[in-house]
């Protein structure tokens, strides 16, 4: 029978690894795109696995601190998120207004 | 028991982490992709969090992991709206496979 210790030391490996593969898709969508708003949500969910590999690492390596981390990142992750989709929406309207504009001069 | 408990939840939860990770790769357009993201990736941060506190059973840090589960779960959905909204309103093209856009007649309006 395998020690609740080891059991826990093996999850939390599985869980790292695990989290560490699912960045790297996300880190693949967000360099192909193809449009601003799919990067955009693979910076969400990158910051979201950020959020779960810290709270994974503060279990595996027996240091609370890093909940702390998670906190502070997921407040500022939001942030951001709200600051890109503002952008996006913002420059869109910007050039569908032009685009109008356009048609009703030429 | 709880160790046992504590491990069984970090698996399942890193696995709907990488579920999450998955579908944004796959799936078709930016809507879907969305909501891939949101769902599947609050469910696993979420199950991880609850696992923390039952590693710890401490208050100062069931308190905090209450904490990042409340921001988590009020601030995905906001963000996730905002994004959609934006990418509906970009003049993208949806997916082959939408068939209902119920928004349709509302678009370019101001909303």
């Amino acid at each position: 029978m395998i020690s609740a210790d080891s059991f826990i030391h093996l999850a939390g490996l599985a869980a790292l690894a695990m989290l560490l593969i699912g960045m790297v898709l996300v880190l693949w969508r967000l360099a192909r795109g193809p449009t601003a708003a799919d990067r955009v949500i693979a910076l969400d969910l990158l910051s979201m696995l950020v959020v779960a590999f810290l709270v994974t690492v503060s279990i595996h390596a027996r240091e609370t601190s890093y909940l702390d981390v998670a906190i502070a990142y997921a407040c500022i992750a939001f942030l951001g998120t709200v600051a890109l989709a503002r952008y996006i929406s913002r420059t869109s309207r910007k050039r569908s207004e032009k685009n109008q504009g356009d048609h009703r001069n030429g | 028991m709880v160790d046992f408990l504590t491990g069984l939840l970090m698996v399942i939860g890193s696995i709907f982490c990488l579920v999450a990770a998955v579908g944004v790769v796959r799936l078709p357009d930016a809507l879907i992709r969305m909501h891939a993201a949101t769902k599947a990736g609050t469910l696993g941060t979420g199950l991880l969090i609850i696992a923390e506190a039952l590693f710890y059973q401490q208050l100062g840090i069931s308190l905090r992991a209450a904490t990042v589960i409340v921001l988590v779960l009020l601030t995905a959905p906001v963000a996730a709206h905002l994004i959609g909204r934006a990418f509906y309103h970009s003049d993208e093209s949806l997916s082959d496979r939408t068939w209902i856009d119920e928004l349709r007649s509302q678009k370019g309006k101001n909303i």
